[in-house]
């Protein structure tokens, strides 16, 4: 049997929670107090993975930049792929709120969508 | 003079939220001022995830959530100036602003709530020596130099203090990057919350150095390097510890405080603790009719609970503009008015917010929000009315840089005699 000391990182609470694993599966998650910590142990323990934010770069926009994230979890290893993706890229003003301004980025079947929206310079 | 039932100072999360409230509650005539082009304050340059959980049980950005609330402000037709700066508020209410537009002008307000939020404390504030080059930034202007502006401010960094805003700039300069070499840490415990510390230090390898500061730094034009070296109890450096990082970069991320300025200029009284105003139940401040809320008020973690409070300031501010019908003023009971309880802290609890409660006033539960003074473990967050107990709740970790809070229902506040007292405090056993 082995344990892990997890802190949840789902919500700014940071719960400390215990994950009792068993030849590699998960067999008891406590000190959550809620089912997002639940999974989040699980996941972590597992297969750890992350929203990444970052920055896109706008073309004739309001501002150079526009704050973009993926729309889910991505695998934490996929994290420095996932940002080289996003400097590479340059998207024209206007940026809508939720706009898809990249799919499946690196490849893990993500879309990339803006956190703001960036109208055009006037 | 224009005239408005409420004028919002800060149109931020808390300024935001308070107007919201304002309106549904008591459909006044609500005027925000935000010196910035666009509303949502600090949140725009807050990119990373996690906020909202709490008020919309899902997981946004701090651009995100802003849009949230300035959306509904816009169907609201709340009216709003930009680039608009408040230059000063009087204690009659009288407040001067300017702008592109219309120049220096005045407004009268029947109510003011103040939502300027806070600043962070700058390298003059704490007293590092050594030359002033290039390269130094508080971790919030480094913040909008790389998420609105697309600059990156160096490459090879070294983060003093660990505030939050530090942390998620450790990561943020990381992923752009740049090598975040080291946070050092004056206390003996993280500012931040324990998740950032996670997911924006462990997850990338970056080492916190608790119980160390930065004791000099080095370069004329630009920075070159920084000393950090390992404090004792009373945080004095100790000889040889000393450990040279080079870097063309320090970020500081040691603290946020209150912006009062023109609170001050109108005569409220500040809190020595927080900074900010001293309020009673209805985030009213010592001048009546003025409220406060979000970090102007006292430095939050969360968002979600500046909107909660903001809209809890907006809801008594319209109350106060419409004041009481004959109705309820005779139904009023005048022993009733008189009754103000003070809420006292004790045994590590650095202050509470609000530091007054007049049950004829409050809602039918307040929520206490407050910091303790050090990290206590397996401790009691207990309540007392009169020397009774009225909350008693184990708390496995406490630490200053977490909020906490408690509640007291209006119904345990009845029937309490004119000197009653409320205490907070901090207790081991059960």
């Amino acid at each position: 049997m082995e344990k892990r000391e997890l802190i949840c990182i789902g919500c700014p609470m940071g719960c400390r929670m215990t994950v009792t694993m068993e030849q590699g599966q998960v067999t008891q998650v406590s000190g959550n107090t809620c089912r997002r910590g639940d999974a989040y142990a699980r996941r972590e323990v597992t297969n750890p993975t992350r929203i990444v934010t970052s920055t896109v770069r706008v073309e004739g926009g309001i501002l150079p930049v526009v704050s973009v994230k993926t729309r889910e979890d991505i695998p934490k290893g996929k994290i420095f792929d996932c940002v080289k993706a996003l400097q590479e890229l340059v998207v024209e003003a206007p940026v809508r709120i939720g706009e898809v301004l990249l799919s499946d980025v690196a490849g893990t079947g993500v879309d990339i969508v803006a956190t703001r929206a960036c109208p055009q310079a006037v | 003079m224009k005239q408005y039932d409420i004028v919002i100072i800060g149109g931020g999360p808390a300024g935001l939220a308070a107007a919201l409230a304002a309106r549904e509650h008591g459909n006044c005539q609500v005027l925000i001022l935000e010196r910035d082009r666009e509303l949502g304050g600090i949140l725009n340059q807050c990119i990373h995830n996690g906020f909202g959980l709490h008020t919309f049980k899902e997981e946004l950005t701090g651009p995100e959530y802003a849009a949230r609330f300035i959306e509904r402000v816009q169907e609201e037709k709340i009216p709003y100036a930009l680039n608009t700066m408040v230059l000063d508020i009087s204690a009659e209410k009288v407040i001067t602003a300017m702008n592109r537009e219309e120049g220096l002008f005045e407004i009268k307000a029947r109510a003011i709530v103040l939502a300027m939020g806070c600043r962070e404390r700058s390298r003059g504030a704490l007293n590092i020596p050594g030359y002033r080059p290039a390269g130094i930034f508080s971790a919030g202007t480094a913040q909008r130099l790389v998420n609105m502006e697309g600059y990156l401010p160096g490459r090879e960094v070294v983060i003093l203090g660990s505030g939050d805003i530090g942390l998620i700039m450790a990561r943020r300069m990381t992923l752009e990057g740049a090598r975040v070499k080291a946070v050092a840490e004056l206390m003996p415990y993280s500012g931040g919350l324990k998740r950032n510390i996670v997911q924006c230090l462990d997850d990338y390898g970056i080492p916190l150095k608790l119980s160390h500061t930065v004791v000099d730094i080095q370069g004329k034009e630009r920075v070159t390097g920084v000393t950090i070296a390992q404090v004792d109890e009373n945080r004095r450096p100790i000889p040889g510890t000393e450990e040279a990082y080079s870097c063309d970069t320090l970020l500081l991320s040691c603290g946020l405080i209150p912006e009062n300025e023109l609170s001050r200029g109108m005569g409220v009284e500040i809190s020595p603790v927080t900074s900010g105003p001293v309020v009673n139940e209805s985030l009213e401040t010592s001048i009546p009719g003025v409220f406060a809320c979000g970090n102007v008020l006292h430095v939050h973690d969360l968002v979600d609970f500046v909107s909660q409070e903001a809209a809890s300031a907006g809801t008594h501010a319209a109350a106060y503009v419409k004041g009481l019908t004959e109705e309820e003023a005779a139904q009023r009971d005048p022993a009733e008015e008189q009754r103000a309880f003070p809420v006292k802290v004790q045994g590590g609890i650095r202050y509470t917010v609000p530091t007054m409660i007049r049950p004829d006033r409050m809602e039918e539960e307040q929520v206490i929000r407050f910091r303790v003074g050090d990290v206590y473990r397996n401790r009691y967050l207990s309540l007392y009315v009169n020397g009774r107990r009225l909350v008693h709740r184990k708390r496995q970790v406490m630490a200053p840089g977490e909020m906490e809070e408690l509640k007291v229902k209006r119904e345990q506040l009845k029937d309490c005699p004119l000197d009653t007292e409320i205490l907070v405090t901090i207790e081991e056993e059960s």
